[in-house]
Order: C-alpha cells, then sequence, then structure tokens
C-alpha cells in the first residue's frame, strides 16, 4: 500500500505545481516563540509548551520530569538518551519534540513500571559500573528484545551497536540480554 | 541552537512553497541525525526547518519499470526489511548495514544519507567547508588521515554518504523537486567537489526537495560492497568499493567501480572498469583491478593507508560479486 501511495504522489506532483504557481498554498507554521505541543509517552498524553528548537531529551527532562533518558553526547552517538519511538529504538536527543508528536513514546520510566525482565537481569549480571550509560542500554536492550526474541550472545553484540559505555560492562550488559531473552521465551512458552 | 520557525507540511507542494532561495531560509528535516547535530554546532542556523515526515508521498518503496523507486524518507532500516531490495541489490543491503548504530537505522533516512554535511573536523570545527586560513588549505599538512587520497583540492574532505557508491554503479537517478518543476539527476551528477566555501557538495538548490530515488532493474547486474571500518559498530568507512557487474557468460560485458569516503565526491574508477571489461572474476584478476582503481590517488601526509584499504575494498567487492570467497 507505501507502494501505490507513492506512486500517486509522483502523478499528483506534476498536477499541484501547476496550482502551485496560481497560488501558493497556507501551510501552517509555528515558532519560533514557544508553542502548545501534545506528546504521547508510556500510554499516557503530555502537554507541554516548547520552542521548536528543543529536543525531545530536553523537554523529557527539563519539563516532563522523565530523566531516565540521560543527556551524555548530546550528538546522536553515545546512546544515553535512548527512547523507543512507535517500536523502534531512536536517539531523544538528535530529534525534536515538535516532530515526534502523533508517535507512541516509550521512555525507561515505562519499561520499569512493566517490570519487564531485562532489568532483572542486568542487575544479576552486574551489567554497569558507573551507571550513565544504563538507561539507554537497558532501553536499547528491550527495544532489541522486542524484535529478536531469545537471542544469542552475537545478534546482542550487533543489536547494541548503538550504545557505548565508557566503562567497558558489555560482557554483562550483553549476557543480561541473553538472559532476559531466555526468560521472555520461556514466560511466553509456559 | 538558534531558534527557528517549524512547518510540517503534508504534501510535496505545500513543502516546496516553504522553501527559499538560500540555504539559511530554510532546511529540511527528515531523520534529523545529521541536521540537528549541524544546528547544534550552528553549523546550520535557518530561520525555518520544515519537517518532511509527514508526507506520505515521500516514503515507500515499489516497483517501477523493472526497477525500484525508492521514497527519500525511507529508513535504513525500511530499505533492509524491503524484500524487492534485498532480492536484487546486495550491495544498497551491504552498504546500509555498514550504518552499524541500531537507532541511526531507525532515524536516518535514504535522502538524508545522500544529502549529509561531510564529517570532515576541520568544517565540523567550523573553519569552513574546504578548511582555509589566509587563502591556503590547513588540511594537506594538517590533520588529516580521514581524508580524501583522490581528487586534487581545493575541496579535501570525503564524501560522507554510505549509499551513494552502490546508487551510482548501480545507475540510479535521483529526482528533485522544487515549486517551479522537477528535475532527473543521475546518481554521479549529484555530487560535486566544491571550488570556493560558497558552494556546496551536492546540486541540489536551497529550494529543492530531493523526492525519490529510481533504481534500475539489477537482473542479472551481480553487485555486491565492500567496506573497511575501524570499529565494529559506531563508525564512518574508511573506505568503501560498490561494484556492479553485467555479466556475458562467464566474462564481465561492462564493469562499474565506484569507491566512496576516498575523496570529496564517490569516485568512480573508470580504468579499472575498462581494464575489467572481458575479464572472469579471479582472485589475481580482481586484485589487478584494485590495482588499477587506485592508480591515481594522491594520498595527503597522513592518509597512505587508505590508498591500500581502498585497494583492498575493490578486491573483495569484486570477488564477493563474482561468488567468490572474499
Amino acid at each position: 500500500m507505501r507502494g501505490v501511495g507513492l506512486s500517486g504522489g509522483v502523478l499528483s506532483t506534476g498536477l499541484l505545481e501547476q496550482e502551485a504557481q496560481a497560488a501558493p498554498p497556507a501551510a501552517p507554521v509555528s515558532g519560533p516563540a514557544a508553542v502548545p505541543i501534545t506528546l504521547r509517552i508510556n500510554g499516557k498524553s503530555v502537554n507541554t509548551s516548547v520552542e521548536p528548537r528543543e529536543t525531545l531529551l530536553d523537554t523529557m527532562r527539563n519539563s516532563l520530569d522523565l530523566t531516565a533518558a540521560k543527556r551524555v553526547c548530546d550528538r546522536g552517538t553515545c546512546g544515553a538518551c535512548t527512547i523507543i519511538v512507535s517500536g523502534k529504538v531512536m536517539y531523544s536527543c538528535t530529534m525534536l519534540a515538535i516532530d515526534s508528536q502523533g508517535k507512541e513514546i516509550e521512555t525507561l520510566e515505562g519499561i520499569s513500571a512493566k517490570n519487564h525482565p531485562i532489568i532483572a537481569a542486568f542487575v544479576a549480571n552486574d551489567a554497569q559500573q558507573c551507571g550513565y550509560c544504563t538507561p539507554g542500554f537497558v532501553v536499547a536492550s528491550k527495544g532489541f528484545l522486542d524484535k529478536h526474541p531469545n537471542p544469542t550472545y552475537e545478534e546482542v553484540k550487533k543489536g547494541l551497536g548503538g550504545n557505548l559505555c565508557r566503562c567497558g560492562t558489555y560482557m554483562g550488559i550483553r549476557q543480561a540480554v541473553v538472559d532476559a531473552g531466555k526468560q521472555l521465551k520461556g514466560g511466553r512458552n509456559a | 541552537m538558534q531558534n527557528f520557525e517549524y512547518a510540517n507540511p503534508k504534501t510535496i507542494q505545500e513543502a516546496t512553497a516553504l522553501l527559499g532561495a538560500s540555504w539559511s531560509d530554510a532546511n529540511l528535516l527528515a531523520g534529523g541525525t545529521d541536521l540537528i547535530s549541524l544546528m547544534k554546532e550552528e553549523l546550520a542556523t535557518p530561520k525555518r526547518v520544515v519537517s518532511l515526515k509527514g508526507i506520505k508521498d515521500l516514503g515507500g518503496i515499489h516497483k517501477s519499470g523493472g526497477g525500484l523507486r525508492i521514497g527519500a524518507t525511507v529508513t535504513f532500516d525500511e530499505l533492509l526489511e524491503n524484500a524487492a531490495v534485498r532480492a536484487e541489490y546486495p550491495s544498497l543491503v551491504e552498504a546500509a548495514h555498514g550504518v552499524s548504530s541500531p537507532q541511526i537505522r531507525n532515524m536516518g533516512t535514504v535522502g538524508g544519507d545522500l544529502c549529509q554535511r561531510p564529517r570532515c573536523w576541520y568544517f565540523r570545527g567550523g573553519e569552513g567547508l574546504l578548511g582555509m586560513k589566509n587563502g591556503k588549505s590547513l588540511i594537506p599538512g594538517g590533520e588529516n588521515r580521514y581524508h580524501a587520497i583522490f581528487g586534487n583540492g581545493p575541496a579535501y574532505f570525503v564524501s560522507a554518504s554510505s549509499l551513494a557508491p552502490a546508487l551510482i554503479a548501480l545507475g540510479a537517478k535521483f529526482k528533485l523537486v522544487s515549486a517551479s518543476g522537477n528535475r532527473e539527476v543521475a546518481a554521479d551528477k549529484f555530487f560535486v567537489a566544491p571550488q570556493n566555501e560558497t558552494t556546496r557538495e551536492i546540486v541540489l538548490a536551497p529550494n529543492e526537495i530531493l523526492t525519490e530515488i529510481l533504481i534500475p532493474s539489477a537482473k542479472g547486474v551481480k553487485n555486491a560492497t565492500y567496506e573497511v571500518r575501524h570499529k565494529e559498530a559506531l563508525d564512518w568507512p574508511l573506505a568503501t568499493a560498490s561494484v556492479a557487474l553485467t555479466m556475458k557468460g562467464n566474462s564481465v560485458a561492462n564493469a562499474r567501480i565506484v569507491l566512496g569516503h576516498v575523496g570529496p565526491v564517490p569516485y568512480s574508477a573508470s580504468a579499472a572498469e575498462k581494464w575489467l571489461a572481458g575479464k572472469t572474476i579471479t582472485e589475481s584478476v580482481a586484485d589487478e583491478a584494485g590495482k588499477a582503481a587506485v592508480a591515481d590517488a594522491k594520498p595527503l601526509s597522513q592518509n597512505e593507508y587508505k590508498v591500500q584499504l581502498a585497494r583492498v575494498a575493490v578486491k573483495r567487492a569484486l570477488l564477493e560479486a563474482g561468488g567468490k570467497k572474499a
């Protein structure tokens, strides 16, 4: 169906352009002053107001009291700010809050409230040292397990390739994900 | 980050009407993996940011005239999940896999990959696209271990796109749309080596949108990508080779060999392409082709090692395309 949509777009572009020359359409523009927005986070709708330049990470941490996602590199590299958007892991430091409306956002707060087995597995495997990267790793692990139930150690290694741990606790983290995967599979089969 | 106004149009036509004549008027936001960082560094300071994520016509992959049309906002993840892409374009799949962070694959788009700015640390550090000081480039005598081994300046950065070498080798075209019309640009003509600070490294104008990528059928075209990276994850390649071989029986009728991350534009190794015609892919033929591909390399003070990496990348991509173990 997406393919059909694209084909329709290609056809309509040419037609619409002639109209555009006659009367440019008015598209809604907001900001640069703060504007009200609504986000869907952990199953709830949240209203706040942001300048367009605010990242989703900063909005969560500074306005919404959601501080599990950490601001570390702030350049979409380290993974400490990882959240799940529409079922996919993403860096919240590298997306705008205003541009994240209408999507289901899941943070560590939501995962923790559901007592996901990955959390106990991190504890059992001593999968952290200083702890700064941990929230991002837990979310990235949960997002990975959603798509790869019961993974192998090698799959986990690749699947967590978007997160860095400067203490070097990768061994414990990967084993925690393997263990949580086994529990999840056991849970479903039981 | 400087503030800006934000627009979230629903159609391509609405979006083009929001763009201006200069890059400081409006910038396009898709996955954001490059633009947001550029804005944080104030290397991009647009008055307006136009989000493309709400435009359905910019998404989707579908078959067209034996080939594929890939919407510009298709993410790396969507590209990798697509059965048609996986069946016929292993070079593209391998290039997309090279973007080794799942978060970046989920956010980053095909169009964004092609339009991202160079990673050169002189540029990212605010020294300008060409890294000039008092009319002289800082790069040839500076920290240049990740810089160009092809091209004669004044641009010494390397093209950052992961997908461009494969798309050029496959003969793709890009569709660019503005409020006043459409044009199609061959993938290899999309990238240009800027001659001064005010020009860009791609031909896209500030009032245009890259809307889709058209790839011809690769039936019977053996294609592969081989990428050399420092780390397993979270890194740009040091050298990439994408090859597309049209075969006649066991021998090569026509070869395309394109190197990435070795020059300000993806480098077409035309001497190696010509040399390969009529040959059968064996280890020694692939090795000779690699040698021919880097014959014109002009490394800088710290990056001669990249010549060898590029040579080996060509050899291994050819062996992989030819069904030999690389």
